[in-house]
């Protein structure tokens, strides 16, 4: 029985080469977006508008458009330092410690999750494990366990479309095996020569509701973007 | 001075109604200020008793990086104590963690506890009997939030010392009934043992409580809080509300007081002629300003006695049946029983009666003085001066 597991193991891809190609899709010198947060509550929904700039891991910087209520807000990310400013207190305050802990406008995601800049295979090891079909895509389920000690999540499940090295589905478990939240991944589109997921829907699955959705409007990556966009300075423009 | 008693007792029973609805109007509010502060005393003596029972002891000693008025210190506001140190400490483990009961999420304060504790009274020796992999204990308010009963099962999610997430379910091995509410709010209480085994902190500790034969001394790292230090927010709380309800019962004391005032500016305009009779028998003027003020405080004696005629059975029933609290009241930080039992102590009545006869005395006396300057021909002759 034994040689014939380790046989079909050995016709799976090696993990780690599957997570690196997911990240070449994945990730970009920079990108600039807009998106759509919709958080979904118990009784209703609520809808916030982001436009987005990223460099690499370390530096991001987002500013809220819409609603009127969070509109001007703004967030900036250099390093593992995250910043927070508000317009109507004009005021910028820097997440720090706990407060990191705490959820991003309501939504499923923390600022934790935001803030996690290391390469997956910095943390994990991977391993594919079997296969998969989801909305008719043959995908490779890569497990992900943890190397290090302070990983937020000890193991992982993906879903990788083996085709398009997408991510299709994302489960992260707590250390006991529970499983904590679910990401799922879709609307690919090809953008240049990349696939990349346009809609992704985070869900704490251990409370009710729809989880929260993230939804790209619009995706550039590789585009130049001026240097004081990722400064402090930039917060209060 | 007999003959003065003598006379205003006299000259107050002729008075007949006029008297008796001032004695009745001080009455009342000699009998409204005993209850109030007797309220005031009894909720000030539970709360003390029931705060030192179940959350101080005899003081808390702290992690210096621990901040109770600070939550986000209890993230890293913890540490070891040395063991020949722990002496009369018991020690408290708290970690921040959410709780998914019918698919809510609830944050809560996981509070870790040594079993065998008997500084507090909270019931930790139910979680040794239970045999769940993580027995929990949790007050009636808590209970009551997250909708719990006993035996049941919940799922907890917490962080390791490194921040990894774990989540477990937890039962409910036990539900206390207290006063404290800040020891059942929003708080869970498992071992201490389970705790440290949960999130790789052994032999870590938020704070210490002390017992009995505690010594406080400097330990580098921790800062010792004695029991007074933390019963004086509580007594800020208990004189703010005590000065708060002194104006209430001082203005119905006013008004009682006022009626007194009334009453004697108006005896001594209608009673002109009986003053210029006792100057003309021989009385010093200050003399019948003497027997009116002892009319006057007179009035403060016969409030006691009728005071003390309906309100004695009044407070005796009081203090038997207590006072019920609304529900409301017993989740707010500070400690308030469902009933309060009022006490009513030597002190506290010697001190009202003093008060009121005193007042009296002095609301007498004011128009009193006018005698002193009354011409006792004209006022003989009854006429107005």
């Amino acid at each position: 029985m034994l040689p014939l597991i380790s046989l079909a193991q050995a016709q799976y891809p090696d993990g780690a080469e599957v997570i690196r190609k997911v990240d070449e899709n994945m990730t970009a010198r920079t990108v600039q977006s807009e998106e759509q947060m919709i958080v979904h509550g118990r009784r209703s929904s609520r809808t916030m508008t982001t436009r987005s700039y990223a460099r690499g891991h370390d530096e991001s910087y987002t500013e809220y458009l819409s609603p009127p209520r969070e509109e001007g807000t703004k967030m900036l990310k250099l390093d593992d330092r995250l910043w927070l400013y508000s317009p109507s207190t004009d005021r910028t305050i820097q997440i720090s410690g706990h407060m990191l802990r705490q959820s991003v406008m309501g939504s499923d995601m923390s600022y934790e999750d935001v803030m996690e800049d290391r390469e997956l295979l910095d943390i994990y090891t991977a391993k594919v494990v079997g296969e998969d079909t989801i909305d008719g895509r043959k995908t490779w389920v890569v497990e992900l366990t943890a190397k290090v000690d302070d990983a937020t999540y000890h193991s992982r499940k993906t879903w990788v479309d083996q085709q398009r090295y997408v991510p299709l589905r994302e489960e992260l478990f707590a250390k006991s095996g529970q499983l904590l939240k679910r990401v799922t991944l879709s609307d690919i589109k090809k953008i240049g020569s990349r696939w990349f997921p346009t809609k992704m829907n985070y869900k704490d699955v251990l409370k009710d509701g729809q989880g929260t959705d993230f939804i790209f409007t619009t995706v550039e990556f590789d585009v130049e973007i001026p240097d004081f966009i990722f400064t402090k300075a930039s917060l209060k423009k | 001075m007999k003959l003065s008693f003598r006379l205003a007792y006299r000259n107050l029973m002729g008075a007949g109604l006029r008297t008796w609805l001032n004695v009745g109007v001080l009455s009342f509010a000699f009998v409204v200020i005993i209850f109030y502060r007797g309220l005031i005393d009894g909720w000030n003596q539970q709360a003390r008793r029931d705060s030192i029972a179940w959350e101080y002891g005899h003081g808390h000693l702290l992690d210096a990086g621990y901040d109770p008025a600070d939550p986000f210190s209890v993230q890293d506001g913890h540490g070891i104590l040395p063991r020949n140190q722990q002496q009369h400490l018991s020690p408290i483990l708290l970690r921040q963690a959410t709780v998914y009961p019918q698919g809510r999420m609830v944050p809560v304060v996981l509070k870790g506890i040594d079993v065998n504790q008997n500084t507090l009274e909270l019931p930790t020796r139910m979680l040794s009997g239970s045999t769940a992999d993580i027995p929990a204990m949790v007050g009636t308010r808590m209970a009551k939030s997250l909708q719990l009963k006993q035996g049941d099962e919940l799922l907890l999610r917490w962080r390791d010392k490194n921040g990894t997430f774990d989540a477990a379910n937890i039962t409910i091995a036990a539900i206390f009934d207290t006063d404290v509410a800040a020891v059942d709010n929003g708080q869970i209480w498992i071992p201490i043992e389970k705790l440290w085994a949960m999130t790789g902190l052994q032999g870590h500790a938020t704070f210490f409580v002390a017992s009995a034969g505690y010594q406080p001394h400097e330990i580098a790292g921790w800062n010792f809080k004695s029991q007074k230090e933390m019963l004086q927010s509580l007594d800020n709380i208990i004189q703010s509300k005590n000065i708060g309800g002194s104006i209430m019962y001082l203005l119905l004391l006013a008004i009682a007081l006022l009626a007194i005032f009334d009453t004697q500016v108006l005896s001594i305009f209608r009673r002109q002629r009986e003053i210029g009779t006792y100057i003309s028998l021989g009385m010093t003027r200050w003399q019948v300003v003497g027997l009116f003020t002892t009319e006057g405080t007179m009035y403060s004696f016969l409030a006691t006695i009728v005071g003390c005629i309906y309100g004695i059975p009044l407070f005796i029933f009081m203090a038997n049946t207590g006072i019920a609290m609304p529900e409301a009241t017993q989740d707010m930080g500070v400690s308030v029983a469902g009933t309060i039992y009022p006490v009513y102590g030597a002190g506290l009545i010697i001190s009202t009666i003093v008060l009121v006869v005193i007042s009296s005395t002095i609301v007498s006396f004011l128009p009193a003085r006018k005698i002193a300057r009354m011409d006792p021909v004209n006022a003989l002759k009854g006429k107005l001066q």
